[in-house]
């Protein structure tokens, strides 16, 4: 954040039957912001009452240094009147017009908004037909289209109305595995492109866990936590490291490429980490892996003669039963975040502490840019 | 054998009420169905309620209250005297007033429900895109219910076509005026013109028909809710 792009500020108070959404948020300018919580638990009342769709009151709203809400000022934008591009679970994309159609009515409504003056914040129309591969559906009704299709038609058309902030309410919930895992890259092409903040709610953990920069964690109507996701989702007092898509990131620098055998080596503050990659990239490029807590394991001491080529030390930082049985072990790899899954067989025979220095096995680590 | 003189002038003037109180009840039943499709208010039961009076009113009913009411000494009497359009019963615009609200269910409730089907979510998305509250209107809610006018239309003109109760009461029987088609079979009829009646009546059983098979090929919504 800073005076040029001073981000997302948000506090909303909203009465609802189940809950009270009450909320006070400010969010970095850019980067893949996840609402992350239980069904009901207010994510989409939150962003529907950012883009002014539901009333908050008492509320204020600032998005990129423009005021859309501010009830002690007495100001209020209607929807139509904030830069802003919305994604909603269905494509709700407008039968009656083309693919084009759906994204021409974006791009002409812009002026009117004064949409254009951060132009150059979002991505060009061409650009955004071309990131989400649509030219070969330009001229396709929305009836023809699958469902990853037609989401991909409704976040090109909510970029093509020059937002300063795209909000997405569970765009993939509505879709079968396979169109979710056809969506994803899409999605991941976004989050490294776009140099606006995008506000993705969602329940699912291991989406969040692939996309997300910064987390805010909802429940009841209330922020329970908000930070980077790489902090939030090794703490194990939160939700987020438990169960079987507990997870964690480490962000490292490119420092070998094998090309022969497609691992890159990736190094950080707590040693290297070996991860399979069938593209090349420019040495010293800054690239996030994620780390399922189920595929690490506790060794004392170093093992050798082991198929696994991920083996760095780490500190034991904290731990919590997990399930009857499983305990969840909270690591710090010389700054880095792990979680291990481990059992409580384990945990007694390793004498697992905070404080206790072993070493920690990765078996599976996932490239997230 | 075919139609006489007097006939087509029936039908002739029939085709013009029904035209003319087609195009106008498109024109009024829009913004009151769009209202009732949208509306939280807690009018909106009994308007839904008068909007369906006609429904289910003998047509001498509504036939002789607007006679009532139109008349010399009816409060809109009085008013269409004193704005110099004289007295409207017996006449043709007595009858296209009578046919609005004969027919008005059968263009609100159409339009209403593909007001309905619409929905919420396509004008909020339209909102998000940048279009104000009459472009939305415009650009999204009226292509997306066209299904519905096309039903309207239909039904608001077949209806009036069927009239004979408000026009006997309203209109009465006046050649090129008020006798529509309706009325020129019952004429007819007493005369004992039975093979004239034949001709009237199997035009319009023909016609119904027809109408009737060309809402099935092109409605997409339902034709009451």
């Amino acid at each position: 954040m800073n005076a040029e792009n001073p981000g997302i500020q948000a506090r909303l108070r909203l009465q609802r039957s189940q809950f009270t959404l009450d909320v006070d948020l400010q969010l970095p300018g850019r980067g893949f912001i996840a609402l992350f919580g239980p069904s009901g638990c207010g994510k989409t009342t939150c962003l529907r009452a950012l883009a002014g769709l539901e009333r908050a009151h008492p509320g204020l709203v600032r998005v990129a240094g423009s005021t859309w809400q501010d009830d002690a000022a007495g100001i209020w934008l209607p929807t139509h009147q904030r830069a802003l591009g919305y994604v909603f679970q269905e494509a709700s994309l407008f039968d009656h017009l083309s693919v084009r159609g759906n994204i021409m009515y974006a791009q002409k409504r812009v002026q009117s908004t004064g949409r254009s003056a951060v132009a150059g914040a979002a991505v060009a129309v061409e650009q955004a037909v071309d990131l989400f591969g649509l030219a070969s559906l330009m001229d396709r009704r929305p009836a023809t289209l699958s469902g990853g299709e037609r989401q991909r038609v409704a976040i090109a058309r909510a970029l093509a109305a020059q937002p300063r902030v795209l909000l997405m309410d569970e765009p993939l919930a509505a879709l079968d595995a396979g169109r979710k895992a056809e969506l994803l890259p899409y999605l991941e092409a976004l989050q490294r492109t776009l140099a606006i903040p995008v506000l993705y709610v969602s329940h699912a953990l291991d989406e969040v866990a692939r996309l997300a920069t910064h987390m805010v964690l909802l429940d009841a109507g209330r922020v329970r936590a908000s930070g980077s996701a790489e902090v939030l989702m090794a703490r194990l007092d939160l939700p987020l490291a438990q169960g079987d898509a507990a997870a964690t990131i480490v962000e490292g620098t490119l420092v070998h490429h094998d090309s022969a055998e497609h691992l890159s080596t990736l190094g950080f503050a707590g040693g290297e980490l070996h991860v399979i990659s069938t593209t090349a990239r420019p040495l010293g490029q800054r690239l996030r892996v994620r780390i399922q807590a189920r595929d690490v394991s506790l060794t004392l001491e170093r093992q050798s003669g082991t198929s696994i080529l991920n083996i760095v030390p780490a500190t034991v930082t904290g731990l919590r039963e997990d399930s009857p049985g499983q305990w969840m072990v909270a690591l710090d790899a010389g700054g880095a975040r792990l979680l291990a899954r481990i059992t409580q067989r384990s945990v007694t025979a390793l004498g697992i502490a905070p404080g206790r220095s072993l070493f920690a096995q990765v078996k599976g680590v996932a490239l997230l840019d | 054998m075919g139609f006489t003189e007097t006939d087509l002038r029936a039908i002739g003037l029939t085709l013009r009420l029904a035209v003319t109180t087609m195009a106008l009840l498109l024109l009024l039943c829009t913004p009151l169905a769009w209202w009732l499709a949208r509306t939280r208010s807690r009018w909106r039961g009994p308007v839904s309620a008068v909007v369906a009076l006609p429904l289910v009113l003998p047509p001498t009913v509504i036939g002789f209250y607007m006679l009532a009411a139109l008349g010399p000494n009816g409060p809109l009497g009085q008013l269409t005297t004193a704005l110099g359009l004289g007295t409207l019963p017996f006449t043709f615009w007595g009858l296209v007033l009578g046919s609005l609200i004969y027919s008005l269910p059968f263009a609100v409730q159409p339009l209403q429900g593909a007001f309905e089907a619409v929905g919420e979510r396509p004008l909020e998305a339209a909102a998000t895109l940048g279009a104000g509250p009459l472009d939305r209107f415009l650009t999204v809610a009226l292509p997306l219910a066209r299904g519905g006018f096309v039903t309207a239309a239909i039904l608001s003109f077949a209806h009036t076509v069927g009239e004979f109760g408000v026009v006997l009461m309203l209109g009465g029987n006046i050649p090129g005026v008020t006798r529509v088609v309706s009325v020129q079979i019952y004429d007819h009829v007493e005369a004992l013109e039975y093979a004239q009646a034949h001709w009237l009546a199997g035009g319009m059983v023909v016609f119904s028909f027809l109408v009737l098979l060309g809402l099935n090929l092109t409605r997409r919504t339902r034709l009451l809710p």
